[in-house]
């Protein structure tokens, strides 16, 4: 059984519809035992940092989620809240991926939000962008980003280069919403759904 | 590289695509689900679904159309029309829409946009702004652009900047409808005030402007209406074309 946990993350409905559209079998949950029990955890995000960290909080799932020994992939805040520190309200995050998660400087060709399709080199041969061509186009909308460091399994740039997915372990997470990537986000949600099995 | 994005506008009134020349003469177009997914598979960016209804009931067809467009299309789409309240945003947004799009609401209550921004994030939060000179001032009009205020665009694009809208989609009155560009020299000074994306809309009516808009006019992204509707330029001719003139875009 696939669980999407829910703790009321903006994107958890797009999530919601890209997992129909590939007919996956899942349930929105916010319950740990079911959470604990899953085969594969997705673990969405929209927002602030902080904010989704108190949510988090107050569904007692911090110790919940860093404890997962299945696959888990963060999207977006998902990733972000993965890492020990957000600059995004100097938040403490869940600290299962080490680093620091930075606000984008603004400068003349390049305003804050990153919004739109930008391209995405892959740096190594992970599962999760099997049948995915290095620069592909994935959609990105975040003010906040995690530099390049050695979980980084495909970067991006915008201004800086930064982390578009890292791998630790169990853990996958993605910058990018793949939920909103058309078909080739549709793969690697696809992907993700296929590790392991 | 960040592309430039291409967004194709639906308007929307009472669950049903509708084309027209500045909303005069309108005609059904079918149902907007296909038209978005359509547009969705030749390349287009994002969308926007504008409701244009005049009643409040015909308003409530919305949220079912949002349900339906987010089940079905894989690509980012904004909803605007009418959205006046904390409630409505959250309703839309959680029936399956990415952005949402203010207009007038926040000219007469500029602190909804905070509300917003706090409640959801800056990312879903789209500010339209209409405009048009005024005796060589730029002001903004509410109401699809009839009802003028004092309201100066730059000043009030940074207002709502300030009160954390992630995008301006800023349409020029003077040129909407004309087909005969974009507002370059506005949308570049808006860029030059803002550090946020600017979507620019109004005046599109062929390739080399939406070059234009890219190139002279430094928007992030060229939105338009009736130039995809009636077929007058193709998405994915589009994007060529502006890939041959050394701008990145989506193929």
């Amino acid at each position: 059984m696939i669980v999407m946990i829910d703790y009321d993350a903006g994107n958890t409905c797009s999530v919601m519809n890209a997992l129909d559209r590939l007919e996956a079998d899942y349930i929105l949950s916010s319950d740990p035992a079911e959470i604990q029990s899953a085969d594969k955890v997705i673990f969405p995000g929209v927002g602030h940092a902080g904010a989704a960290m108190e949510a988090l909080k107050r569904k007692g799932l911090v110790d919940v989620i860093k404890g997962l020994k299945q696959p888990v992939l963060g999207i977006c805040v998902g990733m972000q809240l993965m890492v020990e520190q957000s600059e995004e309200g100097d938040t403490n995050c869940l600290g299962v991926v080490p680093g620091v998660v930075k606000r984008f400087e603004h400068s003349e060709d390049h305003n804050v939000p990153h919004i739109g399709w930008n391209t995405t080199m892959k740096k190594s041969d992970d599962p999760l962008f099997e049948n995915i061509e290095d620069q592909s186009y994935f959609y990105y909308v975040h003010s906040y980003y995690m530099p390049e460091n050695e979980y980084c399994i495909a970067s991006s740039h915008y201004d800086v280069t930064f982390a578009a997915a890292i791998r630790k372990d169990n853990f996958w997470g993605i910058q990018f919403h793949a939920e909103k990537s058309s078909k080739l986000g549709a793969q690697l949600i696809s992907n993700f759904l296929k590790i392991n099995d | 590289m960040l592309t430039k994005r291409i967004i194709p506008c639906l308007d929307i009134k009472n669950g049903r695509t509708v084309k027209g020349v500045n909303f005069v003469n309108l005609r059904d177009a079918g149902d907007p689900v296909e038209l978005a997914k359509k547009y969705a598979e030749v390349g287009a960016d994002e969308l926007v679904l504008l409701d244009i209804s005049a009643t409040i009931e015909e308003r409530e067809t919305i949220y079912e159309l949002v349900k339906r467009v987010g089940a079905q299309v894989d690509i980012p789409f904004t909803v605007g029309g009418g959205i006046a309240s904390v409630e409505k945003v959250a309703h839309i947004l959680r029936n399956g829409a990415d952005k949402v799009s203010v207009n007038s609401a926040v000219v007469y209550r500029p602190i909804l946009a905070k509300e917003i921004s706090d409640e959801f994030g800056a990312q879903c939060l789209v500010v339209a702004i209409d405009a048009r000179q005024v005796d060589g001032e730029w002001l903004v009009h509410t109401h699809g652009g009839s009802k003028p205020t004092e309201l100066k665009l730059f000043d009030w694009a940074e207002e709502m900047q300030s009160k954390g809208a992630g995008e301006i989609l800023f349409t020029s009155m003077d040129h909407d409808g004309t087909k005969a560009g974009f507002a370059c020299e506005a949308l570049a000074m808006m860029n030059e005030r803002l550090t946020i994306p600017v979507i620019a809309s109004g005046g599109a009516g062929s390739m080399d402007h939406f070059v234009d808009v890219f190139t002279k006019g430094k928007a992030d992204a060229g939105l338009a209406a009736s130039v995809f509707h009636f077929d007058e330029i193709g998405l994915s001719e589009l994007k060529g074309y502006l890939r041959q003139k050394n701008i990145e875009v989506r193929i």
